[in-house]
């Protein structure tokens, strides 16, 4: 049922649209918002596409290790919901992890060296790709075990009510990570105590290569909800930054207001394998389906309502692409020009031995 | 005698014996559709379809659990884990429920499923995903761990372990599905319990199991081979119940002992293998046993630092040459 709702969705925005996006972006967006802001938004969407790129790049080559899973297609969501918060607020992700630090401001060269298991990165090479973890970002990592993170994203929401504090805390979930239990405990105990979290799932329609429908009894995942009476809301648009962000600044203000939880169901769609290790199509989704789901690529959707509105010129575009190409080349330089962690890095950061703070 | 993986090894074990015992069924995340997330069991939806090959979804707690119920009722569960690390977040269902059961019953109700998957470090994966949990399940009563090193013990102790009463813990390696090795021709089971020696010694006694015995400890031993030193090298299969009988020979013989582990030090099975020798070899001893561990950290993603954090030959050359008084 749902998966019907939501072909008919796209077949409706393809073929109402000679520009692509026109129809869903229009009425999404906020008046508010300064047009600095939406191209600064469309740069770091920019960034978070071409630093996956090239990070696919240096896994091909060798150069990244691991496990390394990457964000192609899911950039409006990032961007998007990021856009609804203050420095102050809280990131917390799984493992997909890279666009989202991005958008906190977490240094993309640090990003960059940490994948390159280099002394320079985000966690000094002992996280990796899937650890990228910045205190004074308010980025509270990546997670590599599916569900880890959810209950702990309840625990920073605990802290910012229990201090009386206006943070709230954003957390980002896999459409299969809501099938777990900490999924269903934390929803709970949010409601339960209406903590200051949003929990968002990124609704990529696939958990490696099982479809949504596959594992989920409840196909519409926004509707996980319900059984804890709990305000939520879902966005099919998720190509549409502008939608994204209108969604989440609404869960956040509430947050913000009543110290209430919300689920968030943004529906995306990921390009790349579910890591580098794993096929883009395959016995799970087809070629056809990838590129017909390329055809409303956040990037591009964002680009052309800029351009409608008289925001930006091709030339703003072609000076982007300049632009960020440079700061990627940077982050290369950096990241490759760093040392290793040094031998005794090992022994460090195992029971932590500063003082408090 | 065929060549194969022990992916393929693996495969055939429980191609066997879901075709021998409708009882038989396997679950976990992507073993259907997928063919498994490392492959091994491609091709069995196919051949069982989807009644007994089941794709679950990500919710280790839920399906460990429904593995336990059904095999309380008569059924006998594989639940594949997608690696042993995820295993955590079932962890109460493997050791309050499913080692207990039997026992709590009072007999009532035994459990015989199988959770197997891979353990251990591949490469770069970072803390959460590179663990080698055997010593944490050996600790439980009721629970068996088995731990082949190559594709003939792989597909001859699946087999036991399938057709074993009590729940087993079958740990693999993800970075040994690839590797070959005979296995014999037709139907064959290799018993719990049971170790093998792996080369006739008399300097030392070397115990090691799984990935670290392959990759690590038999180039070592070569070495030393090279050296003049002859090590006996034995290699237990089942971390528990261990091969206690054999280890305690091959030590009363060449008096000395080396083990060597994947795992953390501190009450790591290793530890357990020094408890017993002392007790009942104390007088055969002529060195203290040395221990080659991991070390005692969450193991990082950089790549120099995974390496200097896990065993490797050095190492072992250096533990038996302790044990020998050569350093
Ligand atoms: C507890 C646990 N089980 C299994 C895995 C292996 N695993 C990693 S990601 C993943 C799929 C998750 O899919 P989803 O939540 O939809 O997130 P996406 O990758 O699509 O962003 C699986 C099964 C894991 N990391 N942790
Ligand atoms: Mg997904």
């Amino acid at each position: 049922m749902r998966r019907q709702l939501l072909s008919q969705h796209l077949v409706h925005v393809l073929m109402n649209n000679s520009a692509i996006g026109s129809a869903p972006s229009k009425p999404t967006r906020d008046p508010g918002l300064p047009p600095d802001t939406l191209l600064k938004w469309y740069d770091e969407m920019l960034l978070i596409r071409r630093f996956e790129e090239k990070s696919a790049q240096l896994y091909g080559m060798g150069k990244i290790g691991g496990f390394c899973h990457l964000y192609n297609g899911q950039e409006a969501v990032s961007t998007g919901s990021l856009g609804a918060i203050n420095p102050e607020d809280y990131v917390i992700t799984a493992y997909r992890d890279h666009g989202l630090a991005i958008s906190k401001g977490v240094d993309p060269r640090a990003i960059l060296a940490e994948l390159l298991g280099k002394h320079t990165g985000t966690t000094k090479g002992k996280g990796g790709s899937m650890h990228i973890f910045d205190r004074e970002k308010n980025f509270l990592g990546g997670h590599a075990i599916v569900g880890g993170h959810i209950p702990i994203a309840a625990g920073v929401a605990f802290a910012s009510k229990y201090r009386g504090e206006k943070r709230v805390c954003l957390c980002f979930i896999g459409d299969g990570a809501t099938n777990i239990g900490t999924f269903h405990e934390s929803l709970n105990l949010a409601a339960l105590w209406k903590l200051p979290v949003i929990y968002i799932i990124e609704n990529n329609k696939y958990g490696m290569g099982t479809a949504v429908a596959r594992a989920s009894a409840v196909e519409e995942l926004h509707q996980k909800a319900a059984a804890y009476d709990m305000r939520n809301e879902v966005v099919e648009s998720g190509y549409d930054v502008l939608a994204v962000h209108k969604a989440v600044k609404a869960a956040v203000d509430h947050a913000r207001a009543t110290y209430e939880p919300s689920l968030l169901e943004i529906q995306t769609f990921r390009y790349r394998g579910h890591s580098m290790s794993d096929p883009v199509s395959g016995h799970y989704r087809t070629k056809e389906e990838v590129e017909t789901q390329k055809k409303l690529d956040p990037l591009v959707v964002f680009a052309e309502s800029l351009k409608r509105d008289g925001l930006a010129s091709d030339e703003y575009f072609e000076n982007a692409e300049k632009r960020i190409k440079a700061v990627v080349d940077e982050c290369v330089e950096f990241a490759e020009n760093s040392p290793e962690p040094p031998a005794d890095e090992l022994w460090k950061d195992v029971y932590f031995e500063r003082g408090g703070f | 005698m065929a060549v194969v993986s022990i992916r393929e090894a693996l495969n055939q074990a429980m191609d066997e014996e879901m075709t021998r015992d409708e009882r038989v069924f396997l679950m976990g995340e992507e073993v259907a559709q997928y063919n498994g997330a490392y492959k091994v069991s491609q091709g069995l939806l196919q051949k069982f379809g989807p009644r007994r090959i089941i794709d679950t979804p990500i919710a280790e707690a839920g399906f460990a659990g429904v593995g336990i119920g059904a095999a309380m009722v008569g059924l006998r569960p594989i639940v594949e884990f997608m690696t042993w690390n995820f295993s955590l977040v079932a962890y109460d269902q493997i050791v309050n429920h499913a080692a207990k059961m039997l026992s709590m019953s009072g007999g009532h109700f035994h459990v015989p499923i199988v959770f197997r998957g891979p353990g251990g470090a591949a490469h770069n994966l970072g803390a959460t995903h590179s663990q080698a949990l055997e010593s944490i399940y050996a600790h439980i009563p009721g629970l068996k761990v088995v731990m082949p090193s190559n594709p003939r013990d792989a597909k001859g102790l699946l087999k036991t372990a399938i057709r074993d009463d009590n729940p087993i813990i079958f740990i693999e390696s993800e970075v040994m599905y690839g590797e070959k090795g005979e296995i014999p021709d037709g139907e064959y089971t290799i018993p719990l319990g049971v170790g093998e020696i792996l080369r006739e010694g008399t300097d030392v006694t070397v115990v090691s199991w799984s990935k670290i015995l392959q990759h690590v400890t038999v180039k070592a031993v070569q070495r030393l081979a090279e050296e003049g030193i002859s090590v006996e090298l034995i290699d237990p299969r089942t971390i528990k119940p261990m091969d206690w009988e054999l280890i305690f020979a091959s030590v009363r013989k060449t008096n000395r002992l080396v083990i060597v582990e994947e795992g953390w030090p501190f009450a790591g099975v290793g530890a357990q293998i020094v408890d017993e020798v002392q007790k009942h070899c104390f007088d055969d001893l002529d060195a203290p046993v040395e221990r080659v561990t991991q070390e005692d950290v969450p193991l990082p993603y950089a790549h120099n630092l995974e390496v200097s954090s896990l065993p490797n030959i050095q190492r072992v050359i250096r533990a038996v040459r302790k044990a020998m008084y050569l350093d």
